[in-house]
């Protein structure tokens, strides 16, 4: 949710403020995300395990990175071919954030995969998630849109919660470690 | 106790006479919920306004007196005519934000050969200028729908320039923060033909003013803030090349004070207010495509 926000941000020089910038930026993140549903979900049937996870979390931010340096010229690149700009801001949200919403959102199922040790406790697995997932994007919401921005730079801000990432996506790798030492 | 119920019963007496009062005089002639508003136009006693926003005590947007429809209301919108000084005779002009078009329709009966360009988001808001506040289009005044910053990077593109270029898209209660960032200035910049000048309506207010101040210096170096004592408004002028001095502005000032008579703009009063000076905090940031939180900045002094 910080990243779309942010989103919002990083299209206004080129695309306006204008609803359709907004209406095209929430649909390209609700495509990713539901493509990162699907994917995460096939992802577990893979023996899955916490390294793996782990390199979920790399990836995620390893792609976050090019969006704060390539976000200029892909940026120009669609303003000087697109004239009408509910396109222009549509095609240059396909481009900047599929590729990490994707990825972010292959973390949920694949999550309730590693949790979930029996069918009876499977529903709650999932509702604790949907609880702290959700909750992490209305707090990540408020912090970002009442305190970052007037703290940060934007890219600061992308940098951070790369930065987030790849200690998640460490943490996750050094666990599974642990778990063999045991 | 008695006096606390005493002044409870004062103001709520207060409050009953101010709500008959405001019942009576004010008339809602249109009103529609826009894309990006909730615009009002409003008849009060004498005069007729164009509001963004429901609360009463929301900012008028732009009011005419309907007996003398010529009068500018209000004191930023005269204040805006100090464009004039800068740029005596602009050809082309670039206006961001049409309000209800007092300063459009004022520019292209002043300047019989100026071709307007006005960029509004809100086609509702043209809609108003033109049903209410007698806004009138034609092959001298065009109207484009379109955000500002995109309209200006187009124009870039296609080698468009113009004389002036005025800037009144921020009066709202809402701050479009990527029209006050360096780089939308910049852009801006680089849109004036030789000579020209940008006229920004802006916040004479809390800490948005020193944030606001350092990105126009930072962009144009020098320029005039235009102050009055009895608005909580400034008015910037900056160009892209050398201010003119003093003398200039006040020779200006008197080729324009007959025609300006009309619209009841001070004009002559205008060159000694116009101040390089810094009168801002120069250590503040200035707002970029990176970091532009007006809208808080605006809310916190």
């Amino acid at each position: 949710m910080s990243l779309e926000l942010l989103g919002g941000r990083i299209l206004a020089p080129w695309f306006g403020s204008s609803i359709y910038v907004w209406g095209s930026i929430i649909t390209v993140f609700m495509l990713s995300l539901s493509v990162g549903y699907f994917i995460g979900g096939r992802l577990s049937l893979h023996s899955p395990s916490l390294a793996k996870f782990g390199c979920i979390f790399l990836l995620a931010a390893a792609i976050l990175v090019p969006v704060v340096y390539l976000a200029e010229p892909v940026m120009i690149w669609v303003f000087d071919r697109i004239e009408d700009p509910r396109y222009g801001s549509l095609a240059a949200s396909l481009a900047l954030f599929v590729a990490p919403t994707v990825v972010l959102g292959t973390i949920s199922p694949y999550s309730v995969r590693l949790l979930v040790r029996n069918r009876e406790e499977s529903g709650k697995v999932a509702g604790t998630l949907y609880f702290v997932s959700t909750l992490g994007s209305a707090l990540g919401t408020l912090a970002t849109s009442f305190y970052f921005i007037l703290w940060f730079e934007m890219d600061t801000i992308v940098a951070v919660l790369a930065g987030i990432l790849l200690l998640l996506g460490a943490t996750g790798i050094g666990c599974r470690g642990l778990d063999r030492h045991a | 106790m008695r006096d606390a119920l005493t002044t409870a019963s004062v103001i709520l007496l207060a409050c009953g006479v101010a709500f008959g009062a405001f019942a009576a005089d004010r008339q809602v002639l249109h009103q529609e919920q826009s894309l990006y508003h909730t615009i009002l136009v409003v008849a009060e006693p004498r005069r007729l306004c164009l509001k963004f926003s429901v609360r009463n005590n929301t900012r008028n947007q732009s009011c005419v007196d309907p007996n003398d429809p010529k009068r500018m209301v209000f004191g930023y919108t005269r204040m805006m005519m100090a464009a004039l000084l800068v740029v005596p005779e602009p050809q082309t002009v670039l206006m961001a934000g049409l309000g209800g078009g007092t300063l459009a329709t004022a520019l292209a009966a002043l300047l019989p050969d100026v071709q307007i360009d006005v960029v509004e988001i809100d086609p509702a808001v043209v809609k108003a200028a033109r049903t209410y506040f007698d806004f009138q289009e034609n092959e001298r005044v065009r109207v484009h729908i379109r955000d500002a910053r995109v309209f200006v990077k187009r124009a870039l593109q296609r080698g468009r320039q113009y004389d002036l270029v005025i800037l009144d898209a921020y009066s709202g209660d809402y701050i479009p923060e990527h029209l006050m960032t360096a780089e939308f200035l910049d852009e801006t910049r680089r849109l004036l033909a030789p000579g020209g000048a940008v006229a920004a309506n802006t916040f004479a207010t809390s800490q948005l003013y020193d944030h606001e101040s350092e990105t126009y210096r930072h962009v144009f170096g020098e320029f005039f803030n235009l102050r009055v004592t009895t608005s909580n408004n400034r008015v910037i002028l900056a160009t892209n090349g050398p201010l003119p001095d003093k003398a200039t502005l006040r020779a200006n000032s008197r080729a324009w004070r007959p025609a300006l008579g009309r619209y009841d703009v001070p004009i002559t009063s205008y060159p000694r207010r116009m101040s390089t000076k810094v009168d801002w905090d120069p250590t503040k940031r200035p707002l970029t495509d990176q970091y532009s939180p007006a809208n808080l900045l605006r809310g916190s002094r």
